[in-house]
């Protein structure tokens, strides 16, 4: 009789601490589930009386917030995400498959580097060169600067990737007088392509969500992307208008959402090593 | 063996140009450029940004100088300010919660463990502005829902934003970032051998024992790289801006934000670049100490 009681405070405890843990990370974005469909909406968490779009549809009215929603982040996030992902699988191919001298210690010193010069520590410069090229205030500026700082983690991501796959298909394409370009192209890139996913999605999430680059790159308003777009949802006499940021959160939320289950979906969500920038 | 080689030199170097051409502009090129800058006056506008003087050390000994250092707003201050933020966020907010999430989930593979990893990893993922706002909203003295919480349980209701700020973004930032140390122990965790438990069990080891004899140190290469990242990330992060802009008068004001204030509110980048070296002196420093002991680990085993 013992045993069975033991076991049901144990489970008891067990279901309270999960619900302790859960309430920690599931309280602070309950605000977010509910205020975007209440008119009314203030800073507290209360259930609408009437579930509403008319918060969404204010802000698809907003024509500045659109553009930085649905034009400048993807811009931006978009083409630091094909920049990375390329240029990364190019450099990891290479530093897995040729003869190049110390890859290992290349690879390492770049991730060593790169968490170096950060991107607040490097604020400065990164700005004055920027200054300099006669690019502040455009995309290609935050596509640049994001490619590069993202690029040494992806590369590490990415040659292990390529480390891991069989180089058996290659030196036969190669023995058959197939060109490298052709035996990458054709034979490896096949193969590496999940990798190429799983690095395409970290760098547009890294990229979405970004802040401090835009902010301190960008000047005016029709190129901001929607990270610093947020903040522009105030009345006249300077209130903050919580129905339409509230709103305007959960749309650009929803590609990062959509994102993770996908990817949750597709691979499960494991652990790629320290990928967070 | 000598494995062949499928991409000739020639074609590799071809391959990592690309991304070569990024990493020197973007990386490697603003570490000596902030070395360059710290050592002039130069500005945004004005006479000193066409043609910045050499001033020497002159920035780095305005930020220690000792007279001020420790003033609020200050240098020093904000050193010491970063360092409780990493401190008690990090190492042991997020360290010891994704340690202690970990253990609790050990073997409970299920739609509970599932779900709590899922909302702790959403924390982790959402865009940095979208949890300011949430937070924002969670912390509000009338309307929050912490407070309604607390005053539900008869605490009181403390206006978080400007009589506890430091606190705030701790609980903050230990919110945000936990999932990373939860993932990577629950796979350090995976990792051990269920018979080396198994045996210490039939022994008669308790829990504790178990994962102070057994579990912890197996794990000990995968801790400290969790706190080495960790503490690299909080030192540089941003995000506290977004909740307090490192205020109430300053004492929010960890590095980042004070790198910020004095680069591109008053444009001195001189000075701004000095900070920036400084901080990245310290990156370099933990960095360094991670290398080593990664090393020192791989020697051993």
């Amino acid at each position: 009789m013992k045993r069975p009681m033991r076991f049901f405070v144990g489970r008891i405890a067990f279901y309270v601490g999960a619900c302790l843990f859960a309430s920690f990370f599931v309280l602070p974005l309950l605000w977010l589930t509910v205020a975007p469909f209440n008119t009314l909406a203030t800073l507290s968490v209360q259930f609408p009386e009437e579930w509403s779009l008319a918060n969404f549809q204010r802000v698809f009215a907003n024509t500045f917030a659109i553009r930085a929603l649905v034009q400048n982040s993807v811009i931006q996030a978009g083409g630091a995400m094909l920049l990375v992902t390329v240029t990364a699988t190019l450099a990891a191919y290479a530093l897995s498959r040729s003869t190049i001298k110390g890859a290992t210690v290349i690879s390492y010193g770049l991730v060593l580097f790169s968490s170096v010069v950060t991107g607040t520590a490097a604020m400065v410069p990164i700005f004055l060169m920027v200054h300099r090229m006669g690019l502040i205030d455009t995309h290609l500026a935050v596509v640049l600067v994001f490619t590069g700082g993202l690029l040494p983690a992806a590369i590490f991501i990415m040659r292990d990737f390529v480390d891991s796959i069989p180089r058996s298909y290659e030196e036969s394409a190669l023995v058959a007088g197939a060109s490298p370009w052709r035996v990458f192209n054709d034979i490896a890139l096949p193969i590496v392509r999940p990798g190429m996913m799983v690095i395409a999605v970290w760098a547009f999430v890294n990229v979405w969500g970004g802040f401090l680059i835009p902010f301190i790159l960008l000047r005016s308003p029709d190129r901001m992307p929607a990270s610093v777009a947020i903040y522009s949802f105030y009345t006249e006499a300077g209130t903050p208008l919580i129905t339409l940021t509230a709103a305007y959160s959960l749309l650009y939320s929803l590609p990062v959402l959509l994102l993770y289950l996908f990817v949750n979906w597709k691979y499960g969500f494991r652990f790629f090593g320290g990928i967070k920038s | 063996m000598q494995r062949r080689s499928i991409l000739s030199l020639p074609a590799g170097l071809l391959f990592l140009f690309p991304a070569s051409v990024f990493v020197i502009a973007f990386i490697i090129l603003p570490f000596f450029w902030i070395a360059a800058v710290s050592f002039t006056n130069r500005t945004l506008t004005g006479r000193t940004a066409l043609e910045p003087e050499f001033v020497g050390f002159a920035n780095y000994l305005r930020l220690f100088d000792p007279d001020r250092f420790l003033q609020s707003g200050e240098f020093g201050a904000s050193l010491i300010l970063t360092g409780q933020f990493v401190f008690f966020s990090a190492i042991l907010g997020q360290a010891l919660l994704g340690l202690v999430l970990a253990w609790f989930f050990y073997n409970q593979r299920g739609w509970v463990q599932s779900l709590v990893q899922t909302v702790a990893i959403l924390a982790w993922i959402m865009p940095d502005v979208v949890v300011a706002f949430a937070w924002f909203a969670f912390l509000d003295r009338d309307a929050g829902t912490l407070n309604q919480i607390l005053s539900g349980l008869g605490l009181g209701r403390p206006d978080w934003l400007l009589a506890l700020p430091m606190a705030s973004i701790i609980i903050f930032n230990i919110w945000r970032g936990t999932a990373f140390s939860m993932l990577l122990f629950s796979s350090a965790f995976g990792s051990i051998p269920p018979s080396h438990l198994e045996t210490a069990s039939v022994a008669g080891a308790s829990t504790w024992q178990k994962l102070r004899d057994i579990i912890l140190p197996l794990i000990s290469t995968h801790i400290v790289t969790c706190l080495i990242l960790i503490t690299l990330w909080t030192f540089n992060t941003f995000t506290p801006f977004l909740l307090t802009g490192g205020g109430p008068a300053f004492q929010t004001e960890v590095v980042s934000i004070y790198t910020y204030r004095t680069a591109f509110q008053f444009f001195r980048f001189g000075l701004g670049g000095a900070v920036g070296m400084v901080m990245m002196l310290i990156n370099l420093a933990f960095a360094l100490v991670y290398l080593y002991i990664l090393r020192s680990q791989k020697v051993r085993t």
